[in-house]
């Protein structure tokens, strides 16, 4: 059996990946697709530890986060769509409309 | 003991019409004409049957009783006041309906040429617009009139007296889309409340002196002895009721509204500007007669403005070119001379002259309106002349109604005129001499219309003779029956001199009271009665002479009229502009009232609304520029302020707020790396 550790790292790797492009990618398409790497990244540590202790909580908390990125990408995809018509951009840089 | 119907009802007199009235004026535009004719008509021929009923109850009893009072309800309560005196007096005043003979004759009168004058309007009226409205104020009329003669007190028949006023205005100003009308209506309304004014301050006097306006108490009060003969507040009270007769039965210096109110449909003219309406001033006085025989300085003012605005009238009849016009100069003078009859004492030839002049003159003016009506609306007597073969029932009749008031043997106006002028000559020869010559005028001017009208060359405007015809049956039987009037009116007080009785002045000799025969001495001896006898020969010789001059003046010489009109030039202008009074009336009376309003209206502008509202708002507009200018620097600047320092305050806090969704992340991860260091750094070392 693979230890937990091996899952841990992956797990810790994918989230890596996944801040790292939310940090430094200037599309916000893939900001999104980015972000859902730091989502499953949390999936997997779900999943492992409720291997490991033989609970299906995580299970259930794993399927929420499902649910809730597909929401989330259908309302970011919207939201960047609306956005594009306005200002015919979806570079994250362009958007400083958030200033005070 | 039960009284006798028709007396006992004598309040339903005046009720038929006022009906009629009311349904006319509510309902009547839904109803078709001849339903509104039959029921005018009819409710006043019903009204006139009760009249005649009454009449008869009142004959029916004994001499000297024919007195039936008849209380419907108690208007006013009793209401104690001191009268000038000092004593204590209820001031009552009821709906109280009394028939005595003078009453008596009024309502046959009123309600018998206005039942004639109502089907004659059946005819006239036909074609006009405004139908029911017509009848229902004509029946309107009826109401006011009979309460006016029924009346037992002033303030009963101030009643009626403002109501048949009203009437006047409403039926004058009837073709109101004509500007002329309607401001005849008003004249004639305004001229009337100067009169009324007197009227009201008379009955005020009345009630302040005598301590009552019922009529059947002022004889016994005046009887009883407080007063002396010539009493200056008996005179007070006869003078003011004056004006108001005056204003209303158009005598000087109120007649000026009585020509101009020819301005109304025709059969108005006859019913209530030569018939009845206009004689209110006589029935009053003659009503009031026990307050006149004690103020003979009153009476004689009466008698000398009825004397001259007879004669006034008359001249000015003589020029007019308008057969209404003549017509209503007519008017005003022989309702001159019913004043002239009552200021001599006279008052029952007064009345009785009152009653022929109603017959006659309606006659005149409903003859009139025949012929204006066959001539298509044309008034002007010199696009006139030739009639007397094209509409004969007019001619014939209009010539027994015009030889009536000329005062030719035997027809009603000799009889009434010659009682007049006799009683004039017992008690004043002036006064005689003005009535004697206005008599010949009358004959000249009223022969002039029928010869300017009937005879000569036609003048009539070519178009309108085709339109030439004798009026419907509805307007000649009238005028027949009226015509029959004429003739045999003076009969019912045919003089004693010529073999007659006098009964219509006997008749009435209760109402004139006893004050009356003590102060008059009837002429009762020989010699005044061969002098009766050659002053009614004086006056038939003038009449016919006046009826020759018009003969000789517009049918044998007709271009002489004009060439005396040129030689007379300025005198013949003055009257032919009725001596302008009506401009003198302007300048002195009405300009000033309009200066007077100009005046308000300027303070009114200038004060009221200039200082008063202007200023006002002035002032409120200041205090709100002060109070905007305290917000916008005192209470917004504070505020503003407090922003103003905050938002420098919050310049370094603001530069992180880049507003790019990447440097909050990156803000959220360091924070998460600096928890997770913590926390790290925690497990580390909290160990050990």
């Amino acid at each position: 059996m693979i230890p937990v550790d091996y899952y841990l790292f992956l797990s810790l790797a994918l989230f890596t990946i996944g801040v790292i492009g939310v940090l430094t990618r200037r599309n916000v398409i893939i900001m999104l697709m980015s972000i859902e790497l730091i989502l499953n990244a949390v999936n997997i540590n779900l999943m492992v530890f409720s291997r490991m202790w033989g609970t299906v909580d995580g299970q259930v908390f794993a399927i929420f986060i499902i649910t809730d990125a597909a929401a989330e990408a259908a309302v970011g995809l919207g939201i960047i769509l609306a956005f594009f018509h306005n200002r015919e951009t979806v570079l994250a840089d362009e958007m400083d409309i958030m200033k005070w | 003991m039960n009284a006798p119907y028709f007396l006992e009802h004598i309040w339903l007199i005046p009720l038929f019409p006022l009906l009629t009235a009311a349904v006319m004026l509510f309902y009547g535009r839904k109803l078709a004409n001849n339903i509104v004719s039959y029921l005018c008509a009819g409710s006043v021929f019903v009204s006139f049957i009760f009249s005649v009923g009454a009449f008869f109850q009142l004959v029916a009893m004994p001499q000297g009783e024919r007195f039936f009072t008849k209380v419907l309800f108690q208007w006013l309560p009793a209401i104690p006041y001191h009268m000038f005196d000092g004593r204590l007096a209820n001031f009552v005043a009821s709906w109280e309906f009394q028939i005595d003979p003078l009453s008596a004759v009024m309502i046959l009168v009123v309600t018998g040429v206005g039942f004639l004058i109502h089907v004659y309007s059946t005819g006239y009226m036909a074609h006009e617009g405004g139908y029911y409205r017509f009848f229902g104020y004509l029946n309107l009329f009826m109401f006011a009139m009979l309460i006016l003669v029924l009346a037992n007190n002033f303030l009963m028949m101030f009643v009626g007296w403002e109501g048949v006023g009203t009437c006047s205005y409403l039926l004058i100003g009837f073709y109101f889309h004509r500007k002329s009308a309607s401001d005849a209506g008003k004249k004639a309304f305004i001229v009337n409340r100067v009169g009324d004014a007197g009227f009201l301050l008379g009955i005020f006097l009345c009630s302040a002196v005598l301590g009552t306006v019922r009529f059947s108490d002022i004889g016994p009060t005046l009887r009883a002895g407080h007063f002396q003969n010539g009493d200056p507040w008996l005179t007070a009270i006869a003078l003011l009721l004056f004006v108001g007769a005056a204003g209303k039965s158009a005598q000087i210096p109120l007649y000026v509204w009585l020509p101009d109110a020819m301005e109304g449909p025709t059969p108005v003219s006859a019913l209530i500007h030569a018939a009845t309406m206009v004689t209110a001033g006589v029935y009053m006085v003659t009503r009031t007669n026990a307050i006149y025989e004690l103020a003979p300085k009153a009476m004689y003012v009466v008698a000398l403005v009825g004397a001259i605005t007879a004669l006034f009238a008359a001249t000015i009849g003589v020029v007019q070119n308008d057969i209404k016009k003549v017509l209503a100069y007519s008017t005003v003078s022989q309702l001159g001379y019913m004043f002239l009859a009552c200021g001599v004492g006279a008052f029952t030839a007064g009345i009785f002259h009152l009653m022929t002049h109603a017959f006659f003159k309606g006659l005149l003016f409903l003859a009139a309106g025949s012929v204006i009506h066959a001539l298509s609306g044309e008034q002007d007597m010199r696009k006139m002349g030739a009639l007397s073969k094209r509409i004969p029932v007019t001619y014939w009749t209009m010539l027994i109604a015009t030889l009536a008031i000329a005062g030719i043997f035997p027809f009603a106006g000799f009889v009434s005129k010659d009682l007049i002028l006799g009683k004039a000559y017992e008690q004043d020869v002036l006064l005689w001499a003005i009535g004697y010559f206005t008599a010949g005028m009358t004959a000249f001017y009223m022969f002039r219309l029928i010869f300017m009208t009937f005879h000569g060359t036609s003048r009539v405007d070519h178009e309108v003779e085709h339109h030439i015809h004798e009026s419907p049956k509805a307007m000649l039987v009238p005028l027949v029956i009226l015509a029959g009037l004429s003739i045999v009116g003076g009969l019912v007080s045919w003089p004693e001199i010529l073999g007659g009785n006098s009964h219509f002045v006997h008749f009435l000799e209760p109402v004139v009271g006893a004050a009356h025969d003590a102060r008059m001495e009837p002429l009762k001896g020989p010699s005044s009665r061969i002098g009766e006898i050659n002053l009614m020969l004086l006056s038939e010789g003038l009449v016919v002479l006046g009826i020759l001059c018009a003969w000789y003046l517009y049918i044998k010489r007709t271009e002489l009229p004009a060439k005396i009109a040129k030689s007379l030039n300025g005198f013949y202008e003055l009257v032919y502009h009725k001596y302008y009074v009506d401009e003198l009336y302007d300048a002195l009376f009405v300009n000033r009232a309009k200066d007077l309003g100009l005046a308000l209206g300027w303070f009114d502008t200038n004060v009221i609304n200039g200082v008063g509202v202007d200023g006002a708002g002035w002032l409120a507009r200041f205090v709100s520029r002060v109070s905007m200018w305290w917000d916008t620097w005192i209470v917004d600047g504070s505020v503003k302020l407090g922003a103003r320092i905050v938002w420098v305050l919050s310049f370094p806090v603001r530069l992180i707020q880049d507003g790019l969704v990447q440097s909050y992340m990156l803000f959220i991860v360091i924070g998460l790396i600096g928890f997770l260091g913590y926390y790290f750094y925690l497990a580390h070392y909290a160990v050990h």
